[in-house]
């Protein structure tokens, strides 16, 4: 036996280890593991022409591209945002700081038809884009807006807490030195806040690419344009095509492992960032 | 998502710190820039949306919206929607506190694999989520035979409901407590334990009193997201109005039908939910951090 066990004062560790690892596996594990032995039970033929066809392959690429250009764009504004909350003073701060969170708490429903009655043609929103010539509802710029939507909160709140961490002596030493403040912030600020902002992006893409509730209603769901891959996981359930949903399942979930193996690696990254820092 | 343990470690007051000084303040018009961008986005991406919520449900008036929500139809997916969360939060409640306990207060190896897992449902898609019930209880699942020899419905039945929801809630508590269990150490429990406290009596006498504030945090994100799941609801649930519609089912089902009166209604219910939810959660951020300067204080007098 290990040394662990010898020096065991507190009980109850066989009780709780044994319910979480039964519980653990009867939830999760081993129905997880059913979408990869059912994978298997296919011919690699079959497999392939399921995961491959030009409507699911539309559909990556959608998934894919909105999710990234969503990550981006809240990278950004999540930066400057987290940068306000932390750094500002402003009138409704308080209300701001805790309506961040919104997307975490409100129903993916709810924000695709909230969203969808924004961006349709005769929608707030809609009204003024449409004579410009932007589509946002039933296009794939809709799905880009509902996934901005959901990801907001990842960078803000992975960034917020590194900055609000941030010793004001660098910037000081910075400024003593001569360092303009577009310098302090891009030589200094930047590289301290960059495992974060990482973070915040791959969260933000992780929960992107998943995403289904609030982005359907605002999809429009054309085929070959705006289908999301979960939606084809519905779509081929609604056909009975079990085989076919599950070999797209076995794809989005192998990408979601290895995105869950990076957060890891970059919040390992952060962390001991910011221990050096302290 | 950002943790209680994660909430305490931003500063009370620090506002006026970088105002202060020259070398942490920027320029006016690049402040005034920064802040005019960044909350033009936060109200064009999340304010607008609530609005519009509230906004369209009350746009026929006030008696098509209370008819909205008196439905029959309404009244059932209501009434599932709190079943569902009755039996989803208090089972991931029991997990969440025995696998922090396990994770915490005990050595043993592969504890960062099990956290991994147990974060894992975060990170598969809901309509995954959904699907994994089918494969393994529905009609061409591995239990499918058995249980439609049995007479059990799980699939496009209240059981399947509730095991998709248990699956997308199932790291809430536990992420919650983990670290904030981690911070806190076992020597509390050790000295409880060595003056002859039984398990039960330290986890209750000691423990509980400490972690009360993380657990409602937890408990609250699970309920809201309980409440509100969608996706993974929608793959196990099959739409039969009155059997097995959820409220976000529901909304989906009276938007489709253009009935978007009614289903605002009913959405705004949920957007109430979710802007309860917010408020306790600051609520208890503010709380915690309370007892956290207390204590610190408590510690600097001694």
């Amino acid at each position: 036996m290990n040394r662990a066990t010898t020096y065991r004062v507190l009980p109850g560790f066989g009780l709780s280890l044994g319910y979480t690892l039964a519980y653990l596996s009867l939830i999760v594990l081993i129905p997880l593991a059913a979408v990869f032995l059912k994978t298997f039970s296919l011919s690699f033929e079959q497999f392939w022409a399921a995961i491959s066809a030009p409507r699911v392959v539309a559909s990556y690429k959608l998934s894919f591209g909105a999710s990234l250009l969503a990550a981006a764009i809240n990278t950004v504004f999540g930066m400057m945002l987290a940068w306000a909350l932390v750094r500002y003073t402003f009138p409704g701060k308080r209300i701001v700081d805790a309506l961040v969170d919104l997307p975490f708490a409100l129903p993916t429903a709810v924000a695709g038809i909230a969203l969808t009655a924004l961006y349709a043609p005769n929608g707030w929103l809609g009204q003024i884009l449409e004579p410009l010539g932007i589509k946002v509802a039933f296009t794939p710029l809709g799905v880009l807006v509902a996934l901005i939507f959901i990801g907001l909160p990842f960078v803000v709140r992975t960034v917020q807490p590194v900055l609000a961490d941030l010793e004001t002596e660098l910037e000081e030493a910075a400024a003593s030195l001569g360092a303009q403040r577009w310098q302090t912030f891009r030589l200094v600020i930047l590289p301290i806040l960059l495992p974060a902002l990482l973070t915040g992006f791959a969260l933000a893409f992780a929960r992107a690419v998943g995403e289904y509730g609030s982005v359907i209603f605002i999809a429009g769901n054309i085929p070959m344009v705006s289908e999301i891959t979960p939606l084809m996981i519905i779509t081929k359930l609604e056909q009975y095509d079990y085989t076919g949903a599950t070999a797209i399942a076995c794809v989005m979930l192998l990408l979601s492992f290895a995105l869950l193996l990076v957060i890891n690696g970059l919040q390992a990254w952060t962390q001991k960032r910011g221990e050096k820092g302290s | 998502m950002a943790g209680l343990t994660t909430a305490l470690r931003l500063p009370g007051n620090p506002d006026t710190r970088y105002e202060a000084s020259a070398a942490t303040r920027e320029k006016p018009w690049v402040k005034r820039l920064i802040l005019g961008i960044s909350l033009s986005f936060f109200a064009l991406f999340l304010l607008l949306p609530l609005v519009a919520v509230f906004f369209e449900a009350l746009r026929k008036g006030v008696d098509v919206y209370l008819a909205a929500l008196t439905d029959p139809d309404a009244l059932s997916a209501i009434r599932l929607t709190l079943l569902t969360a009755a039996i989803a939060v208090p089972l991931n409640l029991v997990f969440g506190i025995a696998a922090a306990w396990a994770i915490t207060k005990f050595d043993f190896r592969g504890k960062h694999l099990l956290i991994t897992f147990i974060d894992l449902p975060f990170s598969v898609s809901p309509v995954i989520a959904g699907l994994i019930y089918v494969l393994v209880f529905g009609a061409q699942g591995w239990f499918g035979p058995w249980l439609l020899a049995h007479d059990i419905k799980i699939i496009f039945a209240v059981p399947g409901i509730v095991l998709a929801t248990v699956f997308v809630t199932f790291p809430f508590v536990a992420r919650e407590l983990i670290p904030l269990m981690q911070a806190q150490g076992r020597e509390e429990e050790e000295a409880a334990t060595v003056l002859g406290a039984s398990g039960w009596r330290t986890f209750w006498n000691v423990t509980l009193p400490n972690i009360k504030w993380g657990l409602l945090y937890g408990v609250i994100l699970c309920n809201a997201r309980a409440m509100g799941e969608f996706g993974a609801v929608s793959v196990v649930s099959g739409h039969i109005r009155g059997l097995t519609n959820t409220m976000p089912l529901h909304v989906e089902i009276l938007y489709n039908e253009y009935n978007f009166a009614a289903a605002f209604a009913v959405a705004s219910l949920l957007a109430m939910l979710a802007l309860v939810t917010l408020v306790v959660k600051t609520f208890i951020e503010w709380q915690a951090a309370l007892n956290a300067s207390a204590q610190s204080q408590k510690g600097q007098e001694e």
